[in-house]
């Protein structure tokens, strides 16, 4: 039988604000346990949370960004339910009247193939804190678990998928689609090893064909791209082999363990969960008028699917080139700086993905924090539009900048009298002394079948750029060695 | 809606709370199942057109501005904590 996958995503984005959702406390990372959690984030007695303006804002950007509906009221609501690091017994989440609708997500997959994907709908909520199950025992010797609640409190925007994913990369492609847009917006880092970007993902098996669903299994905690992917390899694997042996799929929470490359399922507790959401009574509803929406919109940068068209379109970059430098904010701004500058897309695009990334990748270094500036990069590139100088001095211009060892390529090409000789006199007073030298390749040159000389003019070539110290026109140098070759 | 003991119970449990005894059981049984009496009742009012009231204030929620307004009182918070142990508070075991 044929199957068909389905897969829908839950993926939670840590939004990067300065405090919490409901309170004034820190969200840094990496501080002492428990020195960023305040009474609010503690549930201590007494305490009032109130609503973070940065939270509203990011969500309603990414809302804008993925031109969903922005309902005039949201909702906080209470989901009841008892774990050691959520002390107040509930997490204040939304429900009923998320603050982000309906919306859609454009996906790029292989060949430049794209895909709509529905979001169902996005909405805030805080984050829990952290269980450390390692050795602690208390003072009666008993196994105890450690509790670290800096990050509760920590705001969240839970972006709900409909199922509409139908393989492994389709799921990693949508992924990595939101992480491109949290991350342009600046409203999270996308930091997925310090769990800025979590997924939980909904696997199902159909037979091809088949309208109804087939029964899901959820896969909690999904940490990187690569696991995502096995995950679900993993689990669609599993179910079909269930349903070929005449089982069944239960719906159930499954844990993947990438030390063993499969899901398991976590113990199911005799009931089922049931949070009973209640609205917040400590939380009135949330009114954002059209002003505020406007507002906001009006903040939106240029997005990652916005900016590959433009790059393909406007600029003629190939699909490939268009993507590479779309793919992050940084580099898509490094790139369009240094093309501010030289005037040529192909070559800044070039330049950007050959030398530069090849420097940034040896030196493990984020482009943003590169030693060339796109200002320098830009102006190099200027220099080998106009001829001034060659490729090969090019790169060395470029190692300059990259080691500081000049203000500018123009700096560096004075310095270093790399500035390409295009005067044909002085051309072939070099190539005259070079031939003088080499009475046995000449002789050679010349007594070979004209077929071969092509290989053999390569020797010259590389004597007179020697001799140039790579300053000549290595065109004008072939044609003048040619000729002068051929002419005996 | 009637409300029978197993309800109470679980209920109960999802709340954490201990009942000391089936009188006491059936004692809420009879509470609740008076309060959804009631709820019974107000069913029968026409609410078609009204939308549901999450809060009974006619006042919207004040946002706070972004900013970092919180110290840390970890000492004076974990002073009254059961357990603690390298700034993290100790709880009976946990695993999943």
């Amino acid at each position: 039988m044929q199957w068909e996958t389905v897969i829908g995503l839950e993926v939670h984005v840590q939004l990067a604000t300065q405090s919490k959702i409901f309170s004034g406390a820190s969200t840094a990372f990496g501080a002492e346990p428990n020195t960023q959690a305040c009474a609010i984030d503690l549930g201590l007695p007494g305490v009032l949370p109130v609503l973070n303006e940065g939270a509203v804002a990011m969500a309603v950007q990414f809302g804008l960004a993925i031109d969903a509906e922005i309902p005039e009221t949201s909702l906080f609501e209470r989901k009841n339910y008892f774990y050691p690091d959520l002390p107040k017994g509930y997490q204040t989440s939304q429900m009923a009247q998320p603050i982000v609708g309906k919306g859609e997500v454009e996906l790029v997959l292989d060949d430049d193939v794209r895909k709509r994907v529905r979001i169902h709908h996005a909405h805030l909520e805080e984050d829990a804190g952290k269980s450390l199950h390692e050795l602690f025992s208390n003072s009666r010797g008993h196994g105890m678990s450690g509790i670290d609640l800096n990050r509760a409190g920590t705001p969240l925007l839970e972006i709900v998928s409909e199922p509409d994913m139908r393989s492994a990369k389709e799921a990693v492609a949508y992924i990595r689609a939101i992480h491109a847009i949290v991350t342009y917006l600046r409203i999270s880092d996308g930091n997925m090893a310090e769990g800025s970007l979590r997924c939980d993902v909904n696997v199902s098996v159909r037979p091809k064909g088949q309208e109804t669903l087939g029964t899901r299994a959820e896969i909690k905690n999904v940490n990187s791209f690569r696991f995502v992917e096995r995950a679900i390899e993993f689990e669609v694997e599993r179910q079909i082999e269930l349903i070929e042996d005449g089982g069944k799929v239960v719906q159930e929470t499954r844990l993947y363990d990438p030390d063993q490359d499969e899901t398991r399922s976590m113990r199911t507790k005799e009931e089922a969960n049931d949070y009973r959401y209640f609205p917040c009574p400590d939380l009135l509803p949330v009114m954002l008028d059209s002003a505020y929406i406007e507002h906001q919109r009006s903040t939106l940068p240029e997005l990652p699917t916005q900016k590959r068209n433009r790059f393909e379109t406007s600029l003629g970059l190939s699909v490939y080139d268009a993507g590479v430098l779309s793919a992050t904010r940084p580099t898509a701004e490094y790139f369009e700086a240094v093309l501010a500058v030289c005037g040529d897309a192909k070559q800044a695009a070039n330049w950007v993905q050959g030398e530069l990334s090849a420097h940034l990748n040896r030196e493990n270094i984020d482009i943003a924090n590169s030693p060339v500036t796109p200002e320098q990069l830009g102006g190099l590139i200027q220099r080998v539009l106009d001829d001034t100088i060659n490729g090969k001095a090019a790169k060395q211009v470029f190692a300059a900048l990259w080691n500081n060892e000049g203000a500018s390529a123009d700096e560096i090409i004075d310095t270093r009298g790399l500035k390409q000789v295009t005067d044909t006199g002085a051309i072939e007073a070099m190539i005259d002394q070079v031939i003088a030298d080499s009475p046995v390749q000449v002789a050679q040159y010349r007594d070979a079948d004209p077929e071969k000389r092509g290989k053999m003019i390569g020797y010259f070539v590389g004597q007179v750029m020697k001799a140039s110290r790579g300053t000549a026109n290595p065109q004008q140098v072939n044609g003048l060695l040619k000729q002068k070759l051929d002419e005996a | 809606m009637a409300i029978e003991h197993a309800d109470v119970l679980r209920a109960a449990h999802l709340a954490r709370l201990g009942l000391n005894s089936d009188a006491e059981a059936a004692g809420y049984v009879d509470d609740l199942t008076q309060i959804l009496e009631m709820v019974d009742r107000l069913q029968a009012v026409n609410t078609d057109g009204v939308a549901p009231l999450s809060h009974p204030l006619d006042a919207t929620q004040r946002l706070r501005a972004d900013e970092v307004t919180e110290t840390n009182q970890r000492e004076t918070f974990q002073a009254c904590a059961p357990e603690t142990a390298e700034g993290l508070y100790l709880v009976p075991r946990v695993v999943e």
